[in-house]
């Protein structure tokens, strides 16, 4: 074997173009690597500004909100401007009664749907889920035209459509949910059921619902969440109500109306007041949705 | 079979040189990678160490052992791939050439275009066509000459067996080849930045056996245009294929250790070590 | 065959019954989609069929027309996206490959959270926080700067296009991070090392192996964010300034559809009312054609369950 090339090597191509892409790869170099690290730095950057607003919004909304809390805030009904004492307890009572009612309905009815569509594949079982996820993303101010329409011409305004609308936004999400919880529960569980003779509707109860139930109640939550939040739809549907009412089937308030209303008022005190039922607001949803995180977290944990 | 030596502007035998003597840069035979001492630890765990040995220059170096020797852990020291795992740390001295790979001046990304990789599985970039897959490696240097990549990846596919059949349908997808013909592409994407050495980790464990003989007769006609490191857990493919081998084995304390390193036909007639000897035969795997 | 409470519904009233909850899901949404289609209906059949790309919006003059506000809602959300597709792209990317593994969890979620703040709170913090902001600083300086692009033109009053769309960002930015950030993670390691292996920097990685392999449900993300933005009403209508004429500077006050129907439903009659109702369906329309393309491109399982279908 030779060891010494008399020839010149460089003309053989495959050298030659060694050569040449060594060449472009070395000059570049520099400038491939600070493009990278310029690139990557803004990506770092974009993800603080991706929290800015988060802390924003959160820091003010405490800020602002808290000074609002005092005894009288949850205690008293909503009152005028200039009127002192005012607070929100007629529109705890309403969001706490819609919220109550809307889960109520939608909760049995959206985990039938969700055990439906768990249990069937097919064509029909397609196109309602396809349904579903689509409507969860529906423009929530049509669907208070749609309480409108259902209930409010015909019986007028009420805390009842406001919760027939709540429930409606709140139904696609708890389907979805519900039909992932219960897709996710090993089918050995209901085979075995089914083995020993047990009916379907016995297996669902006693052992596909409690095994879905921590993914049940991480959905549940989140939908919760998103219908106490609403404004749009309670906005046609519920009028809101300087008083105090108990009764659904009258008009009444809620938080997320007195925000709304309070916010483009120019007096001081009821913007006040809006923060503090922000402060509120927030606190419970976000109180929620931690708590369908926390759920879902315990839920990966046991299943691994 | 097509000549794996692409049509150069001068036949190397009109001026009377053997090819190997001319494509690789070194003259043939001479280390082109020189390994002392090189340990790799995740986490403060060995996983091999003590790796002691030269890669030569227009041959075919082939990493054997059992599984768990640390093969494919020393095979991805060599072009600096642990630097993506957080826990990694390489320890002891690669050499290419006259440079320290792990020198702190060294830039990885500068050393992977001399020193390509080729995957247990095949993984072209399935949302690239066959060309832009063969170019791709170029581009990422900062190669923009369309002349250059059109005869880089010209060369490089008919090197890998692949031209022929492609030539048609360079604009296509990737995803449309088979297994064995998207890792001849993983190959020729390699090989169009002519890098110096290729390292290969197991190339043919996930394809078929036509596929690997296919495989096997390429990385044997390969070996004029660059040096291989190959892993294999497959003695015969060893044998079939390498100049040279090195024998790794886990040792007691879980991280493997280079045994012995020669010419592959005395190391599987007449090993050194004892342990090379009864792998060989086939007494553990 | 034994009945009754001890032993659950026989076999077949049992799936009766699911059949029939699903049967009523499905009524409630073809009941809501009607109701909307026959209140709509006077509208078409009294003022035709163009008013809707009418320009005037003056229903004291009995002149109806919905092209300031489609203008509107498209514009507002065109602003949200401009914004939402780099920084949510590039707040995915540091997440899914940037971001060590520890502090993964805790960013996400933190980004996560920014979708469940109600959206009415998002109208009060922007019309108390950001509004003066944005009068005395950004939109001078905007304008100042970016003034030549004939974009800025007009009074800087803090309220209008410029600030519905920047609220109308920092709400749908939850939805663009999650998904991106979802499917890029995924992108194998093995194209990823491929990619490194060839001499590529991080960089060259991330742009031509790791986001092309995500294109599909980073577009899906981007549609889930459109479909949010055009959709969104209260945020909206207290920070949009609620002008009913054409905006002629990104900085005017404006309206969209949603903002029209919340702050004149309450008193509308007659042809007015009709007129709104018009303006839903056509809101409706419009919201379900993008959830719709949406959920074609992004199967909402991607993340499995209940936080995506929340997120999304």
């Amino acid at each position: 074997m030779a060891t010494t090339l008399s020839f010149d090597a460089s003309s053989d191509p495959i050298l030659q173009r060694r050569r040449e892409i060594q060449g472009v790869a070395t000059a570049s170099l520099k400038r491939r690597k600070v493009y990278s690290k310029i690139a990557v730095a803004v990506c770092w950057a974009f993800l603080g500004i991706a929290i800015i607003p988060l802390v924003a919004v959160v820091a003010y909304v405490v800020i602002k909100g808290l000074p609002a809390w005092n005894p009288d805030f949850f205690t008293h009904v909503t009152t005028p401007e200039g009127i002192a004492g005012g607070g929100v307890w007629n529109a705890i009572v309403g969001t706490a009664e819609i919220g109550i009612i809307a889960t109520g309905v939608a909760v049995p009815l959206g985990l039938s749907c969700g055990l439906f569509l768990a249990e069937s594949e097919g064509k029909v079982a397609g196109a309602v889920r396809f349904t579903a996820d689509v409507m969860t993303g529906v423009p929530s101010i049509t669907i208070g035209i749609f309480g409108y329409i259902a209930i409010v011409k015909n019986f007028g305004y009420s805390g009842l459509a406001g919760a027939f609308a709540i429930g409606i936004v709140m139904l696609p999400v708890i389907v979805r949910a519900g039909e992932t919880a219960f897709r996710g529960v090993p089918p050995t569980l209901s085979e075995a059921a089914l083995a020993l003779g047990a009916r379907k509707s016995v297996i669902a109860r006693r052992v596909v619902v409690p095994a879905a139930l921590p993914g049940v109640i991480t959905g549940v939550l989140l939908a919760v969440a998103r219908g106490l939040g609403e404004t749009a739809p309670l906005l046609l549907t519920v009028f809101g109500n300087q008083y105090m009412q108990w009764n659904p089937t009258k008009p009444m308030n809620a938080l997320t109306l007195v925000i709304f209303e309070n916010s483009s008022q120019p007096y001081a005190d009821l913007i006040q007041v809006a923060w503090g039922a922000a402060l509120l607001l927030m606190v419970v949803v976000l109180v929620l949705s931690i708590g369908s995180r926390v759920t879902a977290a315990v839920l990966r944990r046991e299943k691994r | 079979m097509i000549d794996p030596t692409s049509p150069p502007a001068v036949a190397k035998e009109d001026i009377g040189l053997n090819t190997s003597e001319v494509l690789v840069d070194q003259p043939a035979g001479d280390p082109v990678m020189r390994l002392r001492n090189v340990a790799v630890a995740f986490a403060g765990r060995t996983a091999v160490r003590d790796v002691t040995f030269d890669v030569h220059a227009g041959e075919i170096t082939a990493l054997i052992g059992p599984s768990g020797s640390g093969k494919t852990t020393l095979l991805r020291a060599l072009n600096r791939m642990q630097d993506t795992v957080r826990t990694a740390s390489v320890t002891g001295s690669v050499q290419l050439g006259d440079l320290d790979v792990y020198a702190p001046s060294t830039d990885a990304t500068l050393l992977r275009s001399r020193v390509g990789m080729v995957f247990q599985r095949p993984n072209p970039f399935p949302t690239m066509s066959i060309y832009e897959n063969a170019v791709a490696g170029l581009r990422f240097n900062g190669v923009r000459k369309k002349a250059l990549l059109d005869e880089a990846a010209e060369s490089a596919l008919v090197a890998a067996a692949l031209w022929d059949s492609v030539r048609d349908r360079l604009k296509t997808h990737a995803s449309t080849l088979s297994g064995g013909e998207q890792q001849r592409l993983c190959i020729a994407r390699a090989l169009a930045v002519e890098p110096e050495v290729l390292l290969m980790d197991e190339p043919t464990s996930a394809l078929d056996p036509i596929a690997t003989k296919r495989i096997e007769e390429l990385v044997g006609e390969l070996k004029h245009r660059v040096t291989i490191v190959i892993v294999t857990h497959n003695m015969q493919q060893a044998m079939r294929v390498s100049d040279r081998c090195a024998f790794l084995l886990m040792g007691e304390d879980k991280a493997g250790e280079l045994i012995e390193c020669g010419p592959t036909a005395k190391l599987f007639s007449e090993p050194t070590d004892s342990r090379t000897l009864d792998y060989v035969n086939g007494r553990f795997g | 065959m034994r009945r009754g409470r001890r032993f659950g519904l026989s076999n077949r009233a049992y799936w009766g019954l699911l059949v029939g909850m699903a049967a009523v899901f499905v009524a409630l949404v073809v009941w809501y989609l009607v109701s909307i289609v026959v209140q709509a209906r006077p509208a078409f059949s009294t003022l035709g069929f163009s008013w809707i790309f009418s320009k005037v919006w003056d229903p004291t003059h009995g002149r109806f027309g919905l092209l300031p506000f489609i203008l509107g809602t498209f514009e507002t959300t065109a602003i949200a996206l401009v914004l939402a597709v780099p920084i949510g792209l590039g707040t995915a990317i540091a997440l899914a490959h940037l971001v060590p593994d520890r502090l993964r969890p805790p960013l996400s979620t933190a980004v996560e959270l920014l979708a469940a703040v109600p959206s009415v709170v998002y109208g009060l913090w922007g019309l108390i926080v950001l509004a003066p902001v944005f009068r005395s600083t950004v939109e001078p300086f905007l304008s100042s700067v970016l003034g030549w692009t004939g974009l800025f033109n007009g009074p800087s009053d803090g309220v209008g296009l410029l600030l519905a769309g920047v609220i109308l960002f920092v709400m749908v930015l939850p939805t663009m991070v999650a998904i991106s950030r979802d499917v890029l993670a995924v992108v194998p390691v093995e194209q990823v090392e491929g990619a490194l292996a060839l001499g590529a920097t991080k960089w060259q990685v991330l742009r031509k192996v790791v986001v092309p392999g995500a294109r599909t449900g980073i577009l899906g993300g981007f549609t889930l964010a459109m479909g949010r933005a055009l959709g969104e009403t209260v945020a909206v209508a207290l920070v949009i300034g609620n002008s009913p004429f054409i905006a002629h500077s990104v900085k005017a006050p404006a309206a969209t559809l949603a903002s029209l129907i919340v702050n004149n439903f309450g008193e509308a009659t007659g042809t007015e009312l009709a007129a709104l109702f018009g303006a839903a369906l056509v809101l409706l329309v419009i919201g379900i054609s993008v959830n719709a393309l949406a959920r074609v491109l992004v199967k909402s399982t991607v993340r499995g369950g209940a936080a995506s279908v929340a997120v999304a």
